[in-house]
């Protein structure tokens, strides 16, 4: 395989992950514009993996197993969605906002319709069409194959931690869309809080970034017809918390 | 219909996709003994490599899709998952790789346990064979975590050599699965 020379020992070394400092950067410089080395890097890493398959030992004790099937079973059915590129803000936002746009118009067509039941199959199959845009909109924004492209200067490579809340007091809805969050420690997860003009914040879903940083809200349980003056996050144990633990992280205040 | 004990790792894959737990039980059954002893030998520690066994496999449960089978087996995937996720442990910090950052391609295919048994006896023979000065240059800097300089520091070798020890011997563990 031919590699430059002059990265040969790094290569391995960045593989094992021990590279530091200025070689690793010049290193990590010169591996994005040199396939023949990202090729090679890629299959020191292999290499390096037999290593790590090479362990041996005890089996985990039987409680680890229970801990972990009771872990899953306690996990909430309705997760919120997490994705799978920390390319997603442009698209996302646009399909959150097409969605929520159509839910809307949904929601409010649904409303005439009940009280103008048997009017008309026009408007009956106009409705199962935008039921049927807004189910594809939700399928394509939490498809585990959804590419999200984040749109940013050509230099802007590390954007910090952003979300995006669509809040409708009217129809009690909420959609939180989160880019670049920062891992979280075990067994803690982010919180979401409704802050209203007036008394205690209100918690509005427990998430967790995936692998990139991203992760949505969709309509958590609210109550009706709360004013939102801000949305906050904080971190919490992850089974959530009715009051935030400070400090909050992130927060921005409603328009 | 195929119970979970039949499915392949890229069929229970699909099924945790879908909330299948019995999917999950059975890969946990399959790889938690890799995981641990990864977490184990890093860490030193049982609790410790619990916790980072816990988080793996709930990781997993989350996000599925964060293991890419085109792009390798799921076997070495997750042992250097371990790897990773013990080191930062071990070293008091965040997170360096994310899981689905992870791309472990391993030549030969390891996807079936007895394939993966004989690449594994052979690369612990050429450790086994290994100068010891090399092998410890290999294991300080992964099990252990340390830099390159640091092995430098601990070992009163010149980086240079080290950095030549590592590069051969991964050489030799290369050349040692080539041949299987």
């Amino acid at each position: 395989m031919s590699v430059h020379e002059q990265f040969a020992e790094d290569l391995a070394l960045h593989a094992l992950g021990c590279l530091e400092g200025e070689e690793k950067i010049a290193l990590e410089k010169h591996l994005e514009g040199c396939a023949s080395c990202r090729r090679e890097f890629e299959a020191l890493r292999g290499d390096a993996a037999l290593l790590a398959l090479t362990t041996s030992g005890p089996r985990p004790p039987a409680r680890a197993r229970v801990r972990l099937m009771e872990g899953i079973a306690k996990e909430p059915v309705a997760q919120p969605v997490r994705l799978s590129s920390q390319w997603w803000t442009a698209f996302g936002w646009a399909a959150a906002v097409v969605m929520f746009v159509v839910v809307a118009v949904v929601w409010n067509q649904n409303a005439e319709l009940k009280k103008t039941v048997g009017q008309g199959e026009a408007l009956n199959a106009q409705q199962r069409l935008e039921l049927e845009q807004a189910r594809r909109v939700v399928e394509t924004l939490t498809a585990d194959d959804a590419k999200r492209v984040s749109v940013l200067p050509v230099k802007y490579k590390n954007p910090p931690p952003e979300g995006k809340a669509i809040y409708s007091r009217e129809r009690n809805g909420l959609i939180f869309i989160a880019s670049n969050l920062l891992p979280l420690p075990a067994r803690k997860t982010y919180e979401l809080w409704l802050i209203p003009p007036q008394g205690a914040p209100i918690p509005a879903g427990l998430f967790k970034p995936d692998a990139h940083g991203g992760a949505i809200v969709i309509n958590p349980p609210l109550p009706a017809g709360v004013e939102a003056k801000a949305f906050a996050i904080t971190v919490e144990p992850e089974k959530g918390s009715t009051t935030p633990t400070m400090p909050i992280i992130m927060m921005g205040a409603g328009g | 219909m195929s119970t979970a004990a039949q499915m392949n790792d890229g069929a229970l894959i699909s099924a945790i996709r879908s909330g299948n737990q019995e999917a999950m039980a059975q890969l946990y059954d399959r790889y938690s003994s890799v995981v641990y002893a990864v977490a184990l030998r890093v860490l030193g520690d049982a609790a410790a490599a619990e916790d980072v066994l816990q988080e793996i496999f709930m990781q997993l449960w989350r996000n599925p899709g964060s293991f890419d089978a085109s792009r390798g087996n799921l076997a070495p995937w997750l042992a250097v998952i371990a790897r990773n996720r013990a080191v930062d442990v071990l070293r008091k910090r965040r997170p360096q790789t994310e899981i689905s950052e992870a791309v472990v391609s391993v030549e030969p295919d390891l996807a079936g346990e007895a394939d993966r048994g004989r690449t594994v006896e052979k690369v612990r023979a050429v450790l086994k064979d290994m100068p010891a000065q090399q092998r410890s240059a290999l294991e300080m800097a992964y099990f252990e975590g340390y830099s390159h300089s640091e092995i430098s520091e601990k070992t009163g070798e010149p980086l240079g050599t080290i950095k030549t020890r590592i590069r051969t011997g991964l050489m030799l563990l290369r050349k040692a699965v080539e041949a299987t």
